[in-house]
């Protein structure tokens, strides 16, 4: 094996240390070889030390609220989830220049150019208003377990509205129109268009292309990805295959290109 | 000064003297030194010349309220600021001292929620606290408190504050036209009539002609620091910087010109020897909007934690505060008051409306500071800046400068998101 090869045989791992889980990617010869989620639990660095070690990695790149703690105890670098999402769709979905990036605790919109570099973003505040930590509690006070949440709402053909996006006062609006007796799909509908709603406006404040990526564990619902759809006219919104873990195949991608 | 023996002076007996609660505010005080130590003795290659402004620190609490109390004792009225609009020239030719009161700490907010609504700005909240709670030694030692109505928050906030200690409330008008400067000038008049009055000494031509040259002096020393900031690479720190454009509003005027000066030089020589703070090729970061009172260091700390460093602050306590100067040889009390007037108008504060002059200006210093972006700071629930922010965006789009806005408050709990946000903005700068 000459050196060229021998560095493409080289394995690079991208980790994002989210608010709510931990996403490992591991990169080998430019393409993405494997990839692991677990809840973030106590000591993630310790979880990740354990999910990482069988792939023997030359470099690893951290982002995610915890990258600095990673980056302490083995990371090479670390970057941003903003910086990571952009490397990330541009490697999956190289059409889209904006993405939207909903995960455990912050909601983001970025702006790419066309070789996947941020040109601009926005993020949310220290509240937690349009999160998935917001759809967690609202998905609770209604009994559903998270991933009928969506699915639930997307049989509800009837317009109800929540007006505050404020977790709290949301969930106050969600316990009065329980005790309303408004069936409970229809108030799921009603939680997660406000949520598409508070996209529309982040979308309109930083701007879009013709091709979205919809990145991050809030993808996986399929009743806000629809909603955001239905509110934009030509425009692709695509959720790529297992969008959380795109913020570690940024990361992974990163790792290779510094080493 | 190393982190050990870095500690705010205790004056436990004089505070007590003052009326405060001495108890809390001794545990505010010693949260205060660790910050510090934290946010400003951690730096590496600091000018050495910072030492005087660390000793400020070390006896903010102390050192300078004895200096105060003197003072007073020989009959000089001490007045407390909250606003660069304070026409201090006419306190100091009345004899007068001003000093900047408190208004950067998360720690007196919850006293000023026992009172005042939550959702106004953190600025007021802490300064009004601060009053409430007994906490700031400051405030206990003012004759009377200078407002102004440059904001809803601070102006209504006067009507209360001035049960608890004398409130002087100045109209700053809204607008610069010919019948504004004329109100503006009448105000400082019947200032200048309230400070002869409260001190017991006349303004003359002459006293006021002095004092012209102390402020001048004053401004003239932060703008020579503030020019030697500018070059690339930069040879002090942003929160250096910051510190002592905070300490420009409570230490003796003429005392502090000095300093600075003295840090100046040391700076040149830094400059000479090619000597960089942090690192050469750190991203070079303007900052625009509201005032950053002591101890709000936490954009500051986030931003140069990240490895960039902060060149510039269009701010109160920054620029707004020294860009502009008087004449020093007025010949006549009207000449004199009206070139006052003048100065003062220059101001381009947020509460004006138009107030293009201020895009002009950041645009200005931007170019000056040789920044690669600008971050616009704005508190919360500040309206005037929040929504001039916009036009403020629109200016730098237009100009293709890398801009980034955080509203924030004095509490921690942002700081994981200000973070992610600082470090995204320089990673698109740095592309």
């Amino acid at each position: 094996m000459d050196k060229t090869q021998e560095a493409e045989k080289k394995m690079f791992v991208g980790v994002d240390l989210g608010s709510r889980a931990i996403k490992i990617a591991a990169w080998q010869e430019g393409k993405m070889v494997d990839f692991k989620i677990r809840e973030s639990g106590f000591e993630p660095h310790r979880q990740v030390q354990e999910m990482i070690k069988e792939y023997e990695p030359c470099s690893v790149v951290a982002t995610g609220y915890g990258r600095h703690l990673v980056k302490e105890y083995f990371a090479y670098e670390v970057i941003t989830e903003i910086k990571a999402h952009g490397l990330g769709v541009h490697a999956v979905l190289p059409e889209a220049t904006t993405v939207v990036d909903i995960g455990g605790q912050d909601s983001k919109v970025i702006s790419l150019d066309g070789r996947g570099q941020v040109v601009n973003f926005q993020m949310n505040d220290k509240c937690a208003a349009g999160t998935g930590r917001f759809l967690e509690i609202m998905a609770a006070s209604l009994a559903y377990p998270l991933s009928e949440f969506g699915p639930a709402a997307l049989e509800s053909d009837q317009e109800v509205q929540i007006n505050s996006m404020c977790t709290v006062f949301a969930e106050s609006e969600v316990i009065s129109l329980k005790n309303r007796g408004i069936p409970r799909q229809h108030i799921a509908r009603a939680v997660q268009a406000s949520v598409a709603d508070r996209i529309l406006s982040m979308l309109n404040r930083v701007g879009y292309g013709d091709t979205i990526a919809f990145s991050g564990g809030v993808a996986n619902n399929p009743c806000i990805v629809e909603m955001v759809r239905r509110r934009l006219d030509n425009v692709q919104v695509i959720v790529p295959d297992n969008p959380s873990i795109i913020g570690a195949l940024g990361a992974s991608i990163q790792a290779g290109r510094a080493r | 000064m190393n982190t050990e023996s870095f500690e705010i002076k205790a004056y436990p007996e004089m505070w007590k003297d003052l009326g405060m609660d001495v108890e809390r505010f001794d545990k505010m005080r010693l949260m205060l030194g660790e910050i510090y130590c934290k946010t400003y003795l951690t730096q590496k290659n600091r000018p050495a010349r910072m030492a005087y402004f660390d000793e400020m620190i070390a006896e903010i609490h102390g050192g300078r309220i004895k200096e105060l109390l003197a003072a007073k004792a020989e009959g000089h009225p001490v007045i407390g600021t909250f606003c660069v609009y304070i026409p201090e020239e006419v306190v100091l030719a009345a004899g007068g001292i001003c000093v900047g009161l408190c208004g950067g700490s998360q720690g007196s907010i919850p006293d000023a929620e026992t009172i005042l609504p939550r959702n106004i700005c953190p600025m007021v909240k802490s300064a009004f606290g601060f009053k409430v709670g007994r906490v700031c030694p400051y405030m206990q030692v003012v004759d009377f408190v200078y407002g102004e109505t440059t904001c809803d928050a601070k102006k209504k906030t006067w009507e209360i504050l001035d049960t608890m200690v004398p409130t002087y409330v100045m109209e700053i008008p809204q607008m610069k036209k010919q019948s504004d400067r004329e109100m503006w000038l009448h105000e400082v008049k019947e200032f200048k009539a309230k400070i002869e009055e409260v001190s017991g000494k006349e303004v003359t031509v002459e006293g006021l002609n002095e004092a012209v040259k102390v402020m001048n002096s004053k401004r003239r020393a932060l703008q020579r620091l503030n020019t030697l900031r500018h070059t690339h690479p930069t040879p002090i720190s942003g929160k250096d910087v910051l510190l002592v454009e905070q300490i420009a509003f409570y230490d003796e005027p003429v005392r502090f010109a000095a300093k600075v000066n003295d840090l100046c030089d040391e700076l040149e020589k830094r400059i000479a020897d090619g000597e960089a703070v942090p690192a050469k090729d750190a991203i070079r970061i303007m900052v625009a909007g509201v005032p950053m009172a002591l101890p709000n260091w936490k954009l500051h700390h986030l931003v140069e934690g990240a490895g960039a460093v902060i060149v510039n602050e269009e701010s109160c306590i920054g620029t707004r505060y020294y860009k502009d100067l008087m004449d020093e040889d007025g010949k006549d009390m009207e000449t004199i008051l009206a070139d006052l007037t003048k100065r003062y108008m220059n101001i381009d504060c947020s509460c004006f409306t138009p107030n293009d002059e201020r895009i002009d200006q950041v645009l200005k210093e931007f170019r000056e500071s040789q920044a690669d972006g600008i971050i616009h700071y704005s508190l919360q629930f500040c309206h005037t800046y929040n929504i001039e922010e916009i036009r403020i965006r629109e200016a730098c789009i237009k100009e293709g400068i890398p801009y980034m806005f955080i509203e924030s408050d004095y509490s921690p709990e942002d700081v994981g998101q200000i973070q992610t946000r600082v470090e995204a903005f320089l990673e698109q700068i740095h592309g």
